[in-house]
């Protein structure tokens, strides 16, 4: 059973984040919602492991009721 | 209505000395698809039932109108299956469509050589119709049309049931009570059971209406259609040219408004186009809920089928869950009531499908958040799910109009003995209706043909020629290759059967035990969890 990589396995982290924002920066948001839901769902099937899946999740979900 | 002519079955005024009844073993409330299907199961097994029903007709509109694998090979079993399959319309394939654009379809029909298809479509009032004209022929069944159950009494021994009719009421004594008085149940509000789940805040608006249209019978579902300002919406064929169109409208509606034939007509119009000529058979608005009792045996009262459980109709695991209900109690109770078996029997009847009916709740639930988002943010992944569906086939498994019915695998059951096999069908599997042949019997095609309803064992390989064993429940030994043929292999294979193998197989045709080579004393063994202490 594999678990989420803390560590970077980016090879190019700044070409790949740069092309992150590009993508996003200039939508509505609402498209920007409707492009991380459609990008959230490519990528979890990619990884297609369950427990990885619950892991980032769990992860991305953490500490957010506190924000306001 | 234009296409059915509601029979009205014969009403007899209680004569009984005293306004008392004589005891009856079993008492079944409620004769509907449900209700119905239970008494002839118990009758097969030579136990003798009063149904009571407080009308005197069948299923007010089409209703329940898709009836899966499961139930028809149930039916088949009870002998009931042929006119449901003659009339109803056969269909194995859904089509998914967003924003006016075909998505994808998929296939519900695992095995092409099985028996039945899928689903068929038939309207409620056949299937239950069906159901009585074969109860009738049972003098083991007394249906009594027009006798609603008012109150009840349980006792350690029994239940006694105040019933009225239209001459008046009668008490009714009886060792045991069946309540398929479906969602409304008498029973279960008499007993003050809680009946508690999850409200779904939407509305939807069911329209069966009569058109000449060709094509074939496929089950099309529209999330967020291009003609009109419905959510979803759903097309079905049933019998005699009768279209099931069911229109997702939301929560805040005016209902009064909404049913007005000219709206309902409007939204019809859009959907079916302008040229199509149809008439409105039956219309119904409805909302629903997923809920639960607690418990499905009380003592001397069990509940089957939605008096139980309830579920939303995406999927149609309502009607068949309660199908399944019924042929899950019908051999127990029978076993109980000829004191061949304990009463713990009966425990497992609640264990077995409280776990089915928790799967079926649990992908109605699913269906349901799905086609009906709760927030604005689970409308848009959904819309995601559905964007991406078109070209990634991996969305298309997200993509959720409902998880039709499939039957329930009672894996966690109790009463499951080895399973040293490993196929896809193990204990608690129902045994499907894969292609056989019977030396010198041509009548006999599939599986579930030889079951009976008894205790099976399916002997395979040379090690198991030999096998001998006598139960007091009653056990018929099939050899493979001699008492049948497994033409294809696909018995084997769907049991995991190399080269020996015995199958134990339950009355309701679910596996029970998976060996290779047992001994007579563990088979007994096996069994012995049956009987209990009787």
């Amino acid at each position: 059973m594999s678990s989420l990589k803390h560590e970077p396995c980016i090879s190019d982290p700044d070409g790949f984040y740069q092309e992150l924002i590009d993508a996003v920066q200039r939508l509505s948001p609402d498209d920007a919602l409707a492009f991380s839901a459609r990008l959230n769902l490519l990528l979890a099937n990619h990884i297609g492991d369950r427990t990885v899946l619950r892991e980032a999740i769990e992860a991305a979900r953490k500490g957010l009721e506190n924000r306001k | 209505m234009a296409t059915y002519q509601y029979p009205v079955y014969p009403y007899h005024p209680p004569a009984f000395a005293d306004g008392l009844a004589p005891t009856a073993q079993v008492v079944i409330v409620g004769g509907g698809q449900v209700g119905l299907t239970m008494a002839l199961d118990l009758a097969q097994r030579g136990v003798a039932s009063v149904v009571l029903d407080e009308d005197n007709t069948v299923s007010d509109g089409s209703r329940a109108i898709c009836q899966a694998k499961r139930t028809l090979e149930i039916w088949d079993r009870l002998g009931v299956a042929a006119p449901m399959m003659a009339k109803g319309v056969t269909w194995n394939e859904g089509h998914v469509f967003y924003r006016g654009e075909r998505l994808y379809a998929f296939n519900m029909q695992e095995n092409p050589h099985s028996k039945f298809p899928a689903f068929i479509n038939i309207q409620q009032y056949y299937v239950e119709q069906f159901l009585v004209e074969q109860a009738m022929q049972q003098p083991l069944i007394e249906l009594r049309w027009c006798h609603r159950v008012t109150g009840l009494e349980t006792a350690p021994a029994g239940v006694c049931l105040t019933v009225e009719t239209p001459d008046g009421i009668y008490t009714q004594p009886c060792d045991w009570l069946v309540a398929a008085d479906g969602v409304r149940s008498t029973i279960r509000r008499q007993m003050g059971l809680s009946f508690s789940g999850q409200v779904f805040e939407d509305h939807f608006l069911i329209a069966d209406i009569i058109m000449q249209r060709e094509g074939p019978a496929i089950r099309r579902f529209y999330f967020d259609p291009p003609w009109g300002p419905e959510a979803s919406a759903l097309m079905h064929r049933q019998s005699d040219n009768v279209w099931r169109l069911d229109f997702q409208l939301g929560w805040n509606v005016d209902r009064d408004e909404e049913l007005r034939d000219e709206n309902v007509f409007a939204r019809i119009r859009r959907m079916i186009g302008p040229d199509t000529p149809f008439e409105l058979e039956w219309k119904s608005l409805y909302t629903f809920q997923c809920r639960s009792i607690e418990r499905y045996r009380h003592d001397r009262v069990l509940f089957i089928g939605d008096a139980a459980h309830q579920v939303s109709p995406f999927g149609a695991r309502g009607g068949n869950g309660g199908v399944q209900d019924a042929d899950n109690l019908g051999w127990k109770l029978a076993l109980v009531v000829q004191g061949r078996a304990g009463q713990a029997l009966l425990d497992s009847y609640d264990d077995e499908r409280r776990f089915a009916a928790a799967e079926n709740i649990l992908n109605s639930t699913r269906a349901t958040d799905f086609i009906t988002p709760k927030t604005p943010v689970s409308e848009v992944y959904r819309n995601a799910v559905l964007d991406l569906a078109r070209d990634f086939p991996f969305a298309r498994t997200l993509v959720n109009s409902g998880r039709l019915s499939v039957p329930a695998h009672l894996t966690e059951s109790s009463l499951n003995g080895a399973d040293e096999l490993r196929g896809s069908v193990r204990p608690g599997s129902p045994v499907p209706a894969l292609p056989l042949s019977v030396p010198d019997n041509a009548a006999v095609s599939h599986l579930t043909d030889i079951l009976g309803d008894g205790f099976t064992l399916l002997c395979f390989g040379p090690a198991n020629a030999e096998l001998h064993v006598d139960s007091p429940l009653g056990l018929r030994l099939l050899h493979a290759g001699q008492d049948f043929r497994d033409s294809d292999g696909s018995i084997a294979a769907a049991f995991g059967v190399r080269d020996n193998a015995v199958v134990l197989v339950r009355p309701d045709q679910h596996v029970m035990a998976c060996w290779r080579t047992p001994d007579p004393a563990t088979i007994l063994g096996a069994l012995a969890k049956i009987r209990g202490e009787c």
